[in-house]
């Protein structure tokens, strides 16, 4: 059986191959909206990453930084769209 | 040292998050406009990262750190669409035009 760090490792690695393909999107998005969109998922992509490598490495204290990333993901994301209400494509 | 069950588990749920952030990243490339994009991603997305963050706390077992992955997934569920949500009424208050079935050829 395959170990449960190796399983993490290749896991979290598997997700950043993933994240990579999404930046296509965040460079050509035809619209802000678009790279918002796209930022938002590799945010997403990054507190599991992070998640991953806390359990890979066994270090648990890694998961509070997972939470602040997460809070932070949230609060682009809805300042992003409030900014492109009131400023217009400023991004 | 971890049981054979929970190696199992863990590695079901970790291919589960590997396959829905797959469809996720192929959604949000291959989809023709904006919206269903915002579709594809908020929910594979947020399905992915459930399936990630539940193989994590699998792996830690009952511990602060499994207490501290549900918080997370909890978190995840309720602001991911929540954000995709604000973010596609702010491209439709901007004047986004949805995707019509048409306009074929116009491969944006």
């Amino acid at each position: 059986m395959i170990s449960v760090g190796s399983t993490m490792a290749a896991a979290a690695a598997a997700v950043v191959v993933l994240g990579v393909a999404v930046l296509y999107r965040v460079v050509r998005g035809p619209t802000v909206q678009d790279r918002i969109i796209a930022v938002n998922v590799l945010g997403t992509s990054t507190v599991v990453v992070i998640g991953f490598v806390a359990a890979a490495l066994n270090r648990p204290f890694f998961l509070d930084i997972a939470l602040v990333y997460a809070l932070l993901n949230f609060l682009l994301s809805i300042a992003a769209a409030k900014l492109t209400i009131d400023w217009g494509d400023v991004l | 040292m971890t049981s054979v069950i929970v190696q199992t588990a863990v590695l079901v749920l970790a291919v589960g998050s590997v396959f829905f952030t797959f469809v996720a990243t192929v959604g949000l490339l291959r989809l023709p406009d904006l919206y269903t994009r915002a579709h594809a991603s908020s929910k594979a997305d947020t399905l992915g990262a459930g399936f990630g963050l539940a193989a994590v706390a699998v792996a830690f077992g009952p511990s602060r750190a499994a207490l501290k992955v549900v918080l997370l997934i909890a978190f995840i569920y309720l602001t991911n669409p929540t954000a995709a949500h604000a973010i596609s009424r702010a491209a439709y208050d901007q004047g986004v035009e949805p995707w019509k079935k048409e306009d074929e050829g116009g491969e944006s």
